[in-house]
């Protein structure tokens, strides 16, 4: 027995040795990005090596705001990302209530264009979006050009799909006998039932549009309507910009999500690997 | 049973609405616009303009050379690193997961351009951490933005950091989902935990794997804002152009939307074609 837990003993070693170093150069990135956001910008151009943080971050982040308006981006980064997902989720949990619970014309189509299609990259849809927001509707520098196009996203639908169609049918049937009508069965039993994987799918839907950068890049150009991302993007390759206001940056974009990934990591996980298991 | 037509259409409306205008008809319009010539007002159809100057153009080859070889290169050794990270979290052995997981899957939340920019500051030449440190321990500096190989092998670095932990959760999932008697069973046959992972654990596994390879195939081969940011444009000379970088250039800094098209529709015969084999592979067998 005691041979048995000094080889488990031994085992548990090794991987931790091995694990340990990989973890440290993981996180290394991050911690960089969080060193350099308080360094001066003569000391992130030194010889030296500096792997501990300063504490420039308010003057880096000054320096960012005289380059550009990166408050002002920030402020149009929340309510896109938070009415988008709130957007998304009630269209995309919608449809996937009807494509689970109801037996209708044309179902099997929509679920096929759906599924047909959902592995075509996006870049095929980047030039006619492009062209019908911009030159169409005239919509470019616009919170709506920023939020509508991307709300095609599907993932949501296979995801709500999926969860309504496990719930039992007696649930939903009791309501209808006593009268119900629909629309108030999904909205009082069947979303609240649902409430883990919104909340996974919301996660997930603000994230990619938090983080979203090529089609905001596209369509909101104008320095006054640019996304976080995008603002933060024109700095990078200049000549005359301040680095450490660069990386202040990048901090105020990734602290508040590793944050959220700490606190809901269950719901993140659940999502992410939601994709896998469809 | 009552004929629920009406009230399932009332509830997918809104979303099938904005679904046929930017996705289904985008796929489609965008099929017709690579067969017009767009320079011209108004545009007209000329079925080879566009795909007959794809074939003979070198910066299409180049920019689909580059990114099938960091496809072949980075998706295979980020899929491996992946399945180490998930099968080593999911040991019984490891203490302080929670770290550990963290570390691995911090970088899933990083937008693209946060992460662009530190990678550039950490590999500059002369005052990048990394040169810093490969100095400080004897070896020579490389010089990550004049030289093609070594632009490309951060480009793929980068990719490699920022989406293995993704597959890891995805790849941990999988194997959460796998019956735990199943190991006992052949812990108790005195099965080796090496034996294990390759006779129950990746068969198993297979069709999670070929999802998180599609996966990554499919978001590589449109690969846009690291050499767009990282090496600045696809730097040095087009070394690290991709097909993403092509259609931006094209579609967005020459206002050639026919040709855009074109190299967009590559992009997804490419997918298609991907996506066929991942059904063949995944196929139940009778």
């Amino acid at each position: 027995m005691s041979s048995l837990s000094s080889a488990r003993l031994r085992r548990s070693i090794a991987l931790h040795l091995f694990l340990t170093p990989l973890a440290l150069v993981w996180l290394f990135p991050l911690w960089m990005m969080v060193v350099f956001s308080t360094m001066p910008d003569n000391g992130i151009f030194s010889p030296g090596i500096e792997l501990l943080p300063h504490g420039n971050f308010v003057d880096n982040f000054n320096n960012l705001q005289r380059d550009t308006n990166f408050v002002g981006a920030i402020g149009i980064s929340v309510s896109v990302a938070v009415t988008y997902t709130f957007l998304s989720v009630l269209l995309t949990s919608m449809a996937g209530w009807a494509l689970a619970r109801y037996q209708f014309f044309g179902k099997g189509v929509i679920v096929g264009i759906i599924f047909g299609t959902i592995t075509l990259p996006y870049a095929v849809v980047l030039i006619p979006q492009f062209i019908m927001v911009a030159r169409d509707f005239q919509l470019a520098n616009t919170w709506v050009a920023l939020i509508v196009p991307p709300l095609f996203n599907s993932l949501g639908v296979l995801f709500m799909r999926q969860s309504f169609s496990m719930m039992p049918d007696d649930l939903f049937d009791a309501a209808r006998v006593e009268g119900v009508k629909e629309w108030r069965i999904f909205l009082f039993v069947a979303l609240p039932l649902a409430r883990p994987m919104l909340a996974a799918l919301a996660i997930i839907l603000f994230l990619a549009s938090w983080n979203n950068y090529l089609w905001p890049l596209l369509i909101n150009s104008q320095p006054g309507s640019m996304t976080a991302p995008v603002a933060l993007g024109t700095l990078i390759g200049l000549t005359k910009v301040s680095w450490g206001g660069i990386m202040a940056g990048a901090v105020m974009l990734t602290v508040p999500m590793l944050i959220v990934f700490v606190l809901l990591q269950r719901h993140f996980i659940a999502g992410i690997a939601a994709g896998a298991v469809k | 049973m009552r004929n629920r037509n009406a009230t399932a259409y009332r509830f997918l409306a809104p979303y099938l609405l904005i679904f046929s205008v930017f996705w289904v008809w985008p796929i489609i319009s965008s099929f017709l616009i690579s067969f017009q010539a767009t320079r011209t007002v108004p545009w007209r159809f000329a079925p080879g303009f566009n795909w007959g100057r794809l074939i003979g153009d070198p910066a299409f080859f180049n920019a689909l050379q580059n990114t099938l070889l960091i496809l072949v290169i980075q998706v295979p050794v980020m899929i491996a690193l992946a399945m180490v990270m998930a099968v080593l979290l999911n040991s019984p052995l490891l203490k302080a997961k929670g770290l550990y997981r963290f570390a691995f899957f911090a970088p899933v939340v990083v937008g693209e351009v946060a992460y662009s920019a530190v990678f550039r500051l950490m590999f500059s030449l002369d005052f990048g951490i990394v040169n810093k440190l490969l100095n400080s321990v004897g070896l020579p500096k490389i010089d990550w933005f004049s030289n093609v190989t070594p632009a490309m092998a951060l480009i793929m670095i980068a990719v490699t950091w920022r989406w293995a932990g993704y597959n890891a959760i995805i790849l941990l999932a999988g194997m959460q989902s796998i019956p735990e008697d199943v190991y006992e069973a052949a812990t108790l046959d005195r099965v080796s935990k090496l034996k294990q992972f390759f006779y129950i654990t990746l068969p198993l596994l297979k069709p999670v794997i070929v999802f998180c390879l599609v996966l990554s195939i499919i978001g590589t081969m449109q690969l846009f804002t690291e050499p767009f940011l990282i090496t600045e444009r696809g730097g040095p000379g087009g070394g690290t152009e991709t097909l993403g970088l092509l259609l931006y250039r094209q579609g967005f800094r020459s206002l050639n939307f026919g040709y855009a098209s074109a190299v967009a529709y590559t992009m997804a015969a490419l997918a298609i074609v991907i996506t066929l084999v991942q059904l063949w592979l995944t196929r139940e067998k009778q």
